[in-house]
């Protein structure tokens, strides 16, 4: 029993092309389950934060919640707009959803544990999160709908906007690690939690952050959703499974702007207590899979901590923080960044 | 100069994380949340749902037919038909209150000179049908008598007060 299935192992390993998508089902099925578990951790937060219960009706605590709305939704019938543009409006969430589960090929969960370790990982990632918002300005055009149109034009400007400083954020890191590779740029953070990049880099850890949050649309960013005075902005149209695709889409981004925080600017899998006096000879300053995964949890608790808190911003006041105040800051740390490398301040990378 | 400063200050975020602490206590603050079915609020001994119509205790019914609850309705949505009983009394012979077209004020209850017409504490009824909006004397007197202990403690709960 044992031999056969070690057969069955080597063949599937030896076989290339099942071998990568049982990966990539590894990696994807258990982001689409988080997802699910995501809405309804985002309601119970939420909830508690404004003193509520959330959800607790389906199934013990309610956990049984984001099944029931799956289903609800997937049941319902899809409506396509009599004078949308049939191709385009089905289309339109697919490219939302794709490259935010794309982008996690190249995310490193350990030391090993990587779809593909590509040099240029991080641009990538760059290049994927920015496609997202075709999905968003599709769907808006689409529609052929004005509410959807104003909110894919919304959509448009913000990403383009915040795109810029959020590049000029990963400039900093690059700078520090000297690296493409997201798994080199975690290396290099090695030492101690003071090594991690959020401190050297703490004007571009908080700008990464507040334009992760713009990049996914999400409060007090969430102009191109804007219920009360665009309805529901780019998705008004749609219904049933298609809008369960923008919500997964949306989520699905949520999560993989917190990882890439986690790895970016937070050490990744590397543990916190490593090189402190008393604990670090112990297990716990062992980086693994766990710490990784606890850093992106804290960072996605932030994001419905953000939107439990803050109200939208409104339009104008977007386009000036963006280009104002987020742009110039980044500008100065990159300098700053650039200075801290040349002179030995921070020790660059591996 | 006043100026400056206050923009370095902003670059703090000082009040983003202030309204960021105040989410923060509130998530551990213990929920005000009722749940519903299983948990109520307390209800006041004038609440004014469901209506129902009273007797005497030897089971004479109240309702002497005056009209004034039929007069004072400001929704219209009571219907009053009357006639001489066999001992000479005036009684009603209809008494219909439309649930669909009745706002709840309660100006039938005021209006009662025999207590006949009172609103109950009743708020969780439904109907499958239209015709089920409208309470009949048979439907009103029945509650009446289902509910009469709850409704006369009520009233004396309220008396002193009106």
């Amino acid at each position: 029993m044992l031999e056969m299935l070690e057969t069955v192992y080597t063949w599937i390993q030896s076989q290339y092309l099942i071998w990568t998508l049982i990966k990539i089902l590894l990696i994807t099925i258990p982001i689409i389950t988080v997802v699910a578990f995501y809405t309804y951790f985002e309601r119970k937060v939420i909830g508690s934060m404004q003193i509520r219960i959330g959800p607790n009706r389906v199934g013990p605590f309610g956990l049984i919640q984001p099944f029931a709305d799956v289903f609800k939704l997937l049941l319902k019938e899809v409506i396509l707009p009599t004078n949308s543009n049939r191709f385009l409006f089905l289309l339109a969430p697919i490219i939302a959803l794709a490259p935010a589960l794309a982008a996690w090929a190249v995310v490193p969960f350990n030391d090993f544990l990587v779809l593909s370790d590509i040099d240029a990982g991080l641009i990538y990632v760059l290049a994927l999160t920015s496609l997202g918002v075709y999905g968003i300005i599709i769907a808006g055009w689409a529609s052929n709908s004005k509410y959807s149109f104003l909110g894919a034009m919304r959509a448009a400007a913000q990403t383009v906007s915040y795109e810029i400083a959020m590049g000029f954020s990963l400039v900093g890191v690059l700078i520090l690690a000297g690296s493409l590779n997201l798994r080199e740029i975690v290396l290099a953070q090695q030492g101690s939690i003071f090594d991690w990049y959020w401190l050297p880099l703490f004007p571009l850890f908080i700008i990464y952050m507040i334009s992760g949050l713009a990049e996914t649309n999400r409060a007090p960013f969430d102009q191109a959703e804007g219920e009360s005075e665009i309805v529901a902005g780019f998705h008004v149209e749609y219904s049933g499974s298609t809008f369960a695709i923008f919500f997964l889409a949306e989520y699905a981004n949520m999560i993989l702007i917190s990882g890439l925080t986690a790895i970016l600017f937070a050490g990744g899998w590397l543990s916190p207590f490593e090189g402190l006096p008393v604990v670090g000879d112990t297990f716990l300053a062992e980086g693994s899979i766990f710490w990784f995964l606890a850093k992106t949890v804290v960072f996605m608790f932030m994001f419905l901590w953000y939107r439990a808190t803050f109200p939208r911003y409104r339009y104008d006041q977007i386009m000036r923080l963006g280009w104002k105040v987020l742009i110039p800051i980044t500008l100065v740390w990159v300098m700053v960044a650039a200075l801290m490398t040349v002179l030995g301040i921070v020790v660059k990378g591996s | 100069m006043k100026r400056i400063i206050e923009y370095l200050k902003s670059l703090l975020l000082l009040e983003l994380l202030k309204g960021l602490s105040l989410t923060m206590r509130h998530m551990f603050r213990p929920t005000i949340t009722i749940n519903y079915p299983e948990e109520k609020t307390p209800k006041s001994v004038r609440f004014r749902g469901l209506h129902a119509l009273r007797r005497y205790p030897n089971g004479e019914e109240r309702c002497i037919a005056c009209k004034l609850c039929e007069a004072v309705c400001p929704a219209l949505a009571i219907t009053i038909d009357s006639e001489q009983r066999a001992d000479g009394t005036r009684r009603t012979t209809r008494y219909d209150i439309d649930l669909f077209k009745c706002i709840f004020c309660g100006f039938c209850e005021e209006s009662c000179p025999v207590d006949s017409i009172v609103e109950t504490g009743i708020l969780e009824y439904h109907m499958e049908s239209r015709e089920e909006g409208i309470m009949t004397k048979e439907k009103l007197l029945a509650i009446g008598d289902r509910y009469e202990s709850e409704i006369a403690e009520n009233r004396n709960r309220d008396a002193a007060y009106r």
